[in-house]
This record gives structure tokens, C-alpha cells and sequence, in this order.
């Protein structure tokens, strides 16, 4: 009975070596699973990547089917997602799949972001990993501000009404720049139109390959770890890595129990609170769009309320456009910024970790203050946590070469 | 590749010449993607004069148009108000109206043509929302010292019962007015000023 089994296995050993011979598929699963050594001290924070990874492909999958059914017209758009809720066949759980979707990866990429914070990832030679990082998530914010403008609710059209005139603020060409973005003299079915087309064609396939430039730049400079040190530096005598394991299996696996314990998570919200009591889903998103009458209080959703803190601190309508503006740019320059001996929090001064928690404690209270109405009192610590915003910047920058560090170790802990 | 008798400048300035014509080539071929983001010729004509009827405007009270696509109002003041006018210049950024948007015969006290009926174009200078109108003289959540006028929900910035803006508010500049005129005693018209259509 061995024999067949033998043959068969033959079989396919010579398929694979046509195959390969025309294409390197074999090469290909090598070089990026099977022989991809990865640092054996990953922790919890290491799950976001392929979370988002994850993520990704579950956002592109329901937004394929949601296109299906919607209607990218300001006559019809609002009428065809309740259309999807109510009588479309599990139209609700694919619209909901995608709404809370939406929220959850920026929470996973503000989790990611936060772990490279964390262990000096974006430090050299990382640099161009952590820009490539950077610009998936500004496509990302474009991503989820245009999606949040298609179902045509009060939020939507408001919340596009002020974020296109941030570009108004532009000296000189602001006032055309608007025009143009919108294609009208104000919102109206054409931006609705522009915005799905971007939304569901040219953004998505942007963020496709800019995913696969974040990973060829990984692959190219092997993950950072915990510890931050180089696992290159010690190489067994078959070249491989003393502290690395395979990628497959090894992190595959923890890498699928990491999916098992977001959906786990991820279905409890779909079923039981998708609206996030108004932080994933706004209320004021449930009436349709009105030209005529503003919502009482608009805030944009959650993941963008910290820079919209900023931009509510300043009294001034150019200032506050440029701050927060800058607020985000800044962070493609953390790697030049960062100039400390060490890369990881566990190795560096008492200076940086308190640095790094007043960082992101300013981080959700301006979050938290982005959605406030914006009392007088409200607006002070807008004020503060902004400065402690950019504070983190420029104190990271001049304290960071004198830093008083603990000696690093040659190879991972365990 | 054999490299004899290869004549590099010529190849140097072979390739920066088609380089040169591509890239033109791709850029005028760009033009008109992006034009095709411009207001449409059907959008432009949505934008043609309003008429409005404002028999029976009462004072205090507000009349909400559309003209392309922004939200105009009209606003009929009483004389209590008008009075108040003078007082709030200091509290504001620009009284003159010297630096804000509006046609010449409305860069006055009372922002208008006839100082009785204010046509303002309802939407914040700031981010483009639409402001509230609380007429009403005494203390509001937002302001001690309130006088009636505009505030805007979305950035806490206040305008007075001429569209005028306060100081320290997110605002840059006053509301601004729309070319108008009237046709009678009953019936303004929106776009077109009193020397012709704007």
C-alpha cells in the first residue's frame, strides 16, 4: 500500500518542480513562511500586524458585498443601507461586519503603532518600514472618512462638510480646492459619487500594495522584537538565526489563535453593541442627510476625535488646520527623532517611559475631549494635552542621546 | 550588451529626451482627470437668482433659502435691535466688515441694503456649518453677556444680529452676505445685486 502513496507524492514533487521551474512558488513560500525566521520572544503586541492583516481582508471581503446592494446616490443612498439592514438576507450582519470593522482596525493599527513606541521598532534600520507604516494609515484615515460619508446620514454629510473645509484654510487656492474636491458648490451628489469610487476602487487598491511594501521592507529587515536586539548578529552555522524560529509554523499558529480570540471579541460587538453606544455608529447618523439643518454637536467617529481636539485648541481657523496637520506628520520623523542608545522600553531610562505615558495619556483624553461639546473648561485642557502632544516630541528629541540606559543583552530573553 | 563604439552622450541625450516628452505626455494626458473633478456645466446652472417672497416676516424672525447649494437667511430685525448694534464693536473682530466677504452696499452697521431685513449666508466662515440664531437678549450657556445674534454648535463661534464675528471664536471673518437686491416691497431676489446679476 506504500507504494501508490510514494508515486503520488513523487507525482507532486515533479509538479512543483514544473512549477517552479516557470515560477518560484516554492522559492516564494520559502523565503516568507517556511524559512522566515522571526525572533522567538514575540509577545501580545505582536498580534496586531496580522490582526490587521486580517482585518483588512475581512473589510474588503464584506465591502464587496455591501457594493451590491448600495446605491452611491444622494436620492437613494440612505434608503439602500437601511435596505441592506432590513430586507436584504444578512444584510445586517455584513453592514455591521464592516461599520464595527472600521473601528476595530484602527484600534489594532493604534495597538501596532503603539508597540513599535514600545520596543523602538521605527528605529534603524527600520525607518522605511515604519514610513510605510505611517502612509497605510493616513490612507487608512482617507479610507474610513470617505466610507463613513456613503450612508448619507446627518454625520456624513456634516462631517464631510467640515473636513473638506479644513482644505478651505489653504491661503490662496483654498476656496477652488474645496470646489473641486466636492464638485459642486456644495455637498452633494457628485462628492457622494467621487467619495464611493475612491472608497471601494482606488484607495483599497492602494492600501494593497502599500501592505505588501510594509512587508517586503519586514521581510528585508527581519522583525524587531521585545528586547530589541538583532537576532542577525548570531547566526547558527546554517545561517539561521540562534534566537529565530520559522515563521511557519511557529507564528502561523499564534497567529491564527490571535484570529480566533479577535473574532471572539469582534462577534460579541456585532451581535450585542454594534453601535458602540454612538462611538462606532453616531446617532445623529440614523436621519438623513439635510442640507439645511447642522446636528446640534458634531464630532467626527473616535479614531479621528484626538486630532480634532487639536484642531478645536487653537482660535484660529489656518493655526488649527496646520497643528493638527502637523500633529500627524510628525510622527513619520519618530525614527530621526528617537536618537537613544537603546531601542526597547525595557532597557531605557525612567525619562522615557514616563514620557511615553503622559504621551498617550494625552493621546485618549484628547481623544475623549474630541467628542466633548467644548465648554470653556473643556477647551483649556484641550490646550495642555496638546502641548503635551508635541511636548513628547521635542523632549524625545533632546533627552533621548543623554538617556541613562540599562546594558542591553546580547541575545533575546525569554 | 557590447559597449564599443557606443556613443554615450548621444545615449544620455537620447533618454533624457524621451524622458522629457513622457512625462509631458503623462501630464497633459492627467489634465483632464483632474478637470473632471470641477463643478459639472449641469451644477454651474443649478446656480441661477432666487426669488423670495418676504410678506409677513415678522421681527425675530428667520427665512431659510437655498442658493447654490448654501443656505441663505433673512433675518427681520426690529429697532431694538439695530440700537444694540453700536455696542458689541469691541467685543468684535471686524465691525467695519473690512476685512470679511460682502458686496459693497452691505459693508455697513447693519450688514444690509435695508438695514430692517439682514440676507446672510448662513454658513460658519469657519468649517462651513450652520449656525443657530438665538435672538433673544440675556445670559446663555455660551455668553454672560448675550445680545442675540448667531452661534455655531459645531466650534462654539458667535456672530452678532449683523453676522458679525466675535473675538477668540474658531471664525476667521463675518458671515458673509449674498449679492441681493430687492424687485418690491415683497420680493427679493438672491444673486443678483442692485446694479445687475453678480
Amino acid at each position: 500500500m506504500a507504494k501508490p502513496a510514494s508515486t503520488l507524492s513523487k507525482k507532486a514533487g515533479e509538479f512543483m518542480g514544473w512549477v517552479d521551474e516557470r515560477l518560484p512558488v516554492t522559492q516564494f513560500y520559502n523565503d516568507h513562511l517556511a524559512k522566515y525566521y522571526a525572533p522567538k520572544n514575540f509577545n501580545f503586541w505582536y498580534y496586531m500586524g496580522s490582526l490587521a492583516l486580517f482585518i483588512l481582508v475581512m473589510q474588503i471581503v464584506t465591502g464587496i458585498f455591501l457594493t451590491m446592494n448600495y446605491k452611491p446616490s444622494a436620492a437613494e443612498a440612505f434608503a439602500s443601507v437601511e435596505y441592506i439592514m432590513r430586507d436584504v438576507d444578512w444584510g445586517w450582519l455584513i453592514r455591521y461586519m464592516h461599520s464595527t470593522g472600521a473601528s476595530f482596525f484602527f484600534i489594532v493599527i493604534y495597538l501596532h503603532m503603539f508597540r513599535a513606541l514600545l520596543y523602538g521598532s521605527y528605529r534603524k534600520p527600520r525607518e522605511l518600514l515604519w514610513i510605510f507604516g505611517m502612509v497605510i494609515y493616513l490612507a487608512l484615515m482617507a479610507e474610513a472618512f470617505m466610507g463613513y460619508v456613503l450612508p448619507w446620514g446627518q454625520m456624513s454629510y456634516w462631517g464631510a462638510q467640515v473636513i473638506i473645509n479644513l482644505f478651505g484654510a489653504i491661503p490662496g487656492i483654498g476656496e477652488p480646492l474645496t470646489e473641486w474636491i466636492r464638485g459642486d458648490f456644495f455637498i452633494s451628489d457628485a462628492t457622494l459619487n467621487r467619495f464611493f469610487a475612491l472608497h471601494v476602487v482606488a484607495i483599497p487598491m492602494a492600501l494593497l500594495v502599500l501592505v505588501v511594501l510594509h512587508l517586503a521592507a519586514l521581510h528585508q529587515t527581519g522583525s524587531n522584537n521585545p528586547d530589541g536586539v538583532e537576532i542577525k548578529k548570531h547566526k547558527g552555522d546554517d545561517g539561521i538565526p540562534l534566537d529565530g524560529i520559522a515563521f511557519h509554523p511557529y507564528y502561523t499558529v499564534k497567529d491564527i489563535f490571535g484570529v480566533a480570540m479577535f473574532l471572539l471579541v469582534f462577534a460579541f460587538v456585532i451581535f450585542f453593541w454594534p453601535e458602540a453606544g454612538g462611538l462606532f455608529l453616531e446617532h445623529d447618523n440614523f436621519v438623513p442627510a439635510d442640507p439645511l439643518v447642522t446636528p446640534e454637536h458634531i464630532k467626527p467617529v473616535w479614531y479621528f476625535t484626538p486630532f480634532y481636539a487639536i484642531l478645536k485648541a487653537v482660535p484660529d481657523k489656518l493655526m488649527g488646520v496646520m497643528l493638527m496637520g502637523a500633529s500627524v506628520v510628525i510622527l513619520f520623523f519618530l525614527p530621526w527623532m528617537d536618537r537613544a542608545p537603546v531601542k526597547s522600553i525595557r532597557y531605557r531610562g525612567w525619562q522615557y517611559r514616563i514620557m511615553l505615558g503622559l504621551f498617550v495619556i494625552a493621546f485618549i483624553r484628547l481623544g475623549i475631549l474630541g467628542m466633548s461639546e467644548g465648554t470653556a473648561a473643556q477647551t483649556v485642557e484641550m490646550r495642555i494635552w496638546t502641548f503635551v502632544y508635541f511636548a513628547y516630541f521635542v523632549l524625545l528629541f533632546f533627552l533621548s542621546p543623554k538617556e541613562r540606559t540599562k546594558p542591553v543583552p546580547d541575545r533575546v530573553t525569554h | 550588451m557590447p559597449t564599443d563604439g557606443v556613443n554615450n552622450g548621444r545615449r544620455r541625450f537620447l533618454i533624457a529626451t524621451t524622458s522629457v516628452v513622457g512625462a509631458t505626455g503623462v501630464g497633459i494626458a492627467a489634465i483632464p482627470f483632474v478637470e473632471s473633478w470641477k463643478p459639472s456645466a449641469k451644477a454651474q446652472a443649478i446656480g441661477a437668482p432666487v426669488q423670495v417672497n418676504i410678506e409677513g416676516l415678522e421681527p425675530g424672525q428667520i427665512l431659510k433659502v437655498q442658493w447654490r447649494g448654501q443656505t441663505i437667511g433673512i433675518l427681520r430685525r426690529s429697532k431694538e435691535v439695530l440700537d444694540l448694534l453700536p455696542s458689541m464693536d469691541d467685543r468684535l473682530r471686524d465691525p467695519l466688515s473690512q476685512e470679511s466677504e460682502q458686496p459693497s452696499f452691505a459693508q455697513n452697521e447693519g450688514r444690509a441694503l435695508n438695514e430692517e431685513f439682514l440676507v446672510v449666508n448662513m454658513h460658519c466662515t469657519h468649517l462651513g456649518c450652520v449656525p443657530q440664531v438665538i435672538p433673544t437678549v440675556g445670559a446663555e450657556p455660551f455668553d454672560d453677556d448675550w445680545k442675540g445674534g448667531f452661534f455655531c454648535p459645531c466650534h462654539k463661534s458667535k456672530f452678532d444680529m449683523a453676522g458679525r464675528v466675535f473675538k477668540g471664536v474658531p471664525a476667521p471673518t463675518n458671515l458673509r452676505i449674498p449679492p441681493y437686491s430687492f424687485i418690491d416691497d415683497k420680493t427679493l431676489i438672491i444673486g443678483v445685486s442692485p446694479e445687475g446679476v453678480a
